[in-house]
């Protein structure tokens, strides 16, 4: 089944915009295609017309331009007669918005459009969904334009069964700074599943880590999952809920007793790299994290900060999470010595973490992230950067970055994220270093670059 | 492709839903897992025969298709030390519900693991290492992974579980046998992955682990519905 029009299309046919009420869910879909996004929106009713002075289509054949995606908003009982309708005018796709299927019992209903759909080879994502958000040609996404936050265009896809839980880490990504390729809600799942999905984006060249927020799989397609996902050459990131136990059995074994569905699945995804992440936070922190580091770590922390407390904290949260902060050795310590100003010489701690103080400088650490870059001793350093410090610059992100392009370590720094600071953290940003948002975030973007496993 | 006496066992059992040991072990010696030298007996005499055979002490254990977990009824007897006490044995035995004879094997002792199977729903076979004995449900100190495994997977697996110093050799103790450990993990996954969607889980325990090897003392098998 081919994607591509259905998720970049030229022209967009929205079914069932209402001649009356410019509020309906269809209206705002079209209203904000037609006149935000690149993308060529034609309205239909089956009652023909006008709304705003512009043409509706009775049928989609009536268009005047061959449509690649039907979104439809209707009432689900003529939904089948609409995918025929787009299946013969040779739509590329349709997007079916609309509720009242599988979900609310009819699954007979659901089946139909299944069969249709197949028997020609025609792509729909839905029912019950939100559909697709893909800037800067158009979003599906029943939200006015006005309220909807948009994350910057980037690297990362994601696939949501749920629409509200897209959204909303649409609105973490937007303010952690992690920028979207495309964003699906597959609502019902009916025809395109996760696993299609998959396969889209790896072989999309515009997306470089994939996320998906799962509900559960059918018989056996985790298996496929899986091992599709570990395959595919590109971070996979999930989200699982549902992972409290059901009913049990009369008389169980042992092994089914205590290999649930939750404790499988988790044991699953880390067996084949796939990182899961536990809560919505982290699920967009390791998607920053993956989309600038796709090469594992063992997880050899060196920390550089100037506050021994974020230091104590960092290493604390390191070794909670499986990571280590090894000891550094007297010649190392003399090394590091050397290379920092004289001003700090005698009040610095060289051992890990390495705490320059509130006397260093930008400079200072420099110099301390090129030599632990060129030490084996860490395969990863952590930046506890405090932007209030009187000796650190706003350009420090920007300088820190060229170490990483000269040296080719790994780096993951913490400033907060604070308006007044942003300058430092876009210096870091736009060289595609991540930047957290707290000491515990910036382990966790380590901790997933330790769990991907590239196959 | 199944052997045919595996396929044999399997559809004599189909009816019952579940796999008793001695033909579970039957299973696992056909597809290249060890166990221990057993017996059937479905008499006394036979009993004190292959005890005398094998050695004292011996352990005796129930076979009766009403009874999943054996030890739950008073159904396993260790350190069984001689002809009276074994006949002893037998008499009592006798007297649980659906008695079909008892097993007789040798004592193997060491760190007792549990090495299982469950088929997911969402991701087929599973493969299951850990603590095992009665008390596994209670540790829940396991590994699990998606069946084939390989070498690597049982690597991990062993790295993961707690007890993992135990097996290594804790406080003096002699280290178990891994290469036997990790050649059973994998005999165990290619049989789950040959018996396919007719199992539906599999407990072998305990396994019992050793400086020289590693076997498996008790066995079950779920059937699929």
């Amino acid at each position: 089944m081919n994607l591509n029009r259905l998720f970049k299309p030229q022209t967009m046919a929205v079914v069932g915009v209402s001649l009356s009420n410019d509020s309906h869910p269809a209206n705002v879909i079209y209203n904000k295609n037609h006149l935000r996004y690149k993308v060529s929106a034609y309205a239909v009713n089956s009652k023909g017309g006008s709304i705003n002075g512009e043409n509706v289509y009775a049928k989609i054949r009536d268009i005047p331009e061959k449509i690649d995606l039907a979104v439809i908003v209707t009432k689900a009982e003529i939904v089948p007669s609409i995918i025929a309708e787009c299946i013969e005018a040779e739509v590329g796709g349709a997007v079916i918005i609309s509720g009242g299927f599988a979900e609310t019992g009819l699954m007979d209903l659901q089946n139909r459009l299944v069969s249709i759909a197949k028997e020609a080879d025609f792509p729909f994502i839905g029912p019950n969904c939100l559909g697709i958000y893909s800037p800067p040609l158009m979003d599906t996404f029943f939200i006015p334009s006005e309220r909807i936050v948009r994350p910057e265009r980037g690297k990362v896809a994601m696939v949501s069964q749920s629409g509200g839980m897209l959204v909303d880490h649409m609105l973490k990504c937007a303010s952690e700074g992690v920028g979207l390729s495309l964003a699906v809600s597959i609502g019902n799942k009916a025809l395109i599943r996760e696993i299609d999905l998959l396969r889209y984006f790896r072989d999309d060249p515009e997306t470089e880590v994939i996320t998906f927020y799962l509900e559960g799989f059918d018989k056996n397609e985790g298996r496929k999952f899986v091992l599709a996902a570990s395959e595919c050459g590109k971070p996979v990131i999930v989200l699982k809920s549902g992972k409290t136990p059901g009913g049990t059995n009369a008389v169980k074994s042992h092994t089914a007793s205590m290999a649930g569905n939750y404790e499988v699945f988790s044991a699953v995804m880390a067996q084949y790299g796939i990182v899961e992440a536990t809560d919505e936070y982290e699920l967009v922190t390791f998607a920053e994290a993956l989309s600038c580091y796709k090469r594992p770590i063992e997880g050899r922390m060196g920390i550089i900060t100037s506050s021994g407390g974020h230091g104590a904290l960092a290493t604390d949260t390191c070794f909670a999470h499986g990571l280590q902060v090894p000891a550094f050795t007297k010649e190392m310590k003399d090394g590091l010595r050397n290379v920092l100003s004289p001003a700090i010489q005698n009040i610095a701690s060289f051992a890990n973490p390495v705490d320059l103080t509130g006397s260093s400088t930008d400079d200072d650490f420099i110099a301390a992230a090129r030599f632990l870059s060129r030490t084996d001793a860490v395969d990863c350093i952590m930046l506890l950067l405090l932007p209030y410090q009187p000796g650190i610059t706003m350009d420090l992100g920007a300088r820190l970055s060229l170490v990483h392009e000269q040296e080719g370590k790994p780096l993951i720094a913490y400033v907060p994220h604070i308006e007044k600071y942003s300058m430092l953290v876009e210096g870091f940003m736009l060289n595609n270093i991540p930047v957290a948002h707290s000491v515990e975030d910036a382990v966790h973007m380590a901790e997933s670059i330790r769990r991907y496993k590239a196959c | 492709m199944l052997n045919k006496e595996i396929r044999e066992i399997l559809s004599e059992c189909k009816e019952r839903g579940w796999v008793m040991e001695p033909q579970a072990k039957e299973i696992l010696r056909l597809s290249g897992v060890e166990t221990t030298e057993f017996i059937w007996a479905r008499d006394v005499q036979e009993a004190i025969r292959f005890a005398n055979q094998i050695g004292y002490p011996v352990v005796a254990k129930v076979v009766s298709p009403e009874v999943v977990h054996k030890s739950d009824v008073g159904g396993v007897a260790v350190g069984v030390s001689g002809d009276e006490k074994l006949a002893e044995v037998y008499t009592e035995m006798g007297k649980i519900k659906g008695f079909s004879g008892i097993i007789v094997e040798e004592m193997v002792r060491g760190i007792e693991l549990i090495v299982g199977m469950k088929l997911d729903q969402q991701f087929g076979p599973v493969v299951l290492l850990g603590v095992g004995g009665t008390a596994v449900e209670i540790y829940k100190d396991v590994a699990l992974r998606m069946a084939p495994i390989l070498e690597r997977d049982v690597d991990s697996m062993l790295k993961s579980i707690k007890a993992r110093p135990l097996l290594e050799g804790y406080r003096g103790s002699e280290p178990i046998n891994i290469e036997a450990l990790k050649k059973m993990l994998l005999a165990f996954s290619d049989m789950v992955m040959e018996l396919g969607a007719e199992v539906d889980s599999i407990d072998l325990n305990p396994v019992i682990c050793n400086a020289s090897g590693c076997v498996v003392t008790d066995a079950r098998m779920m059937l699929a519905k």
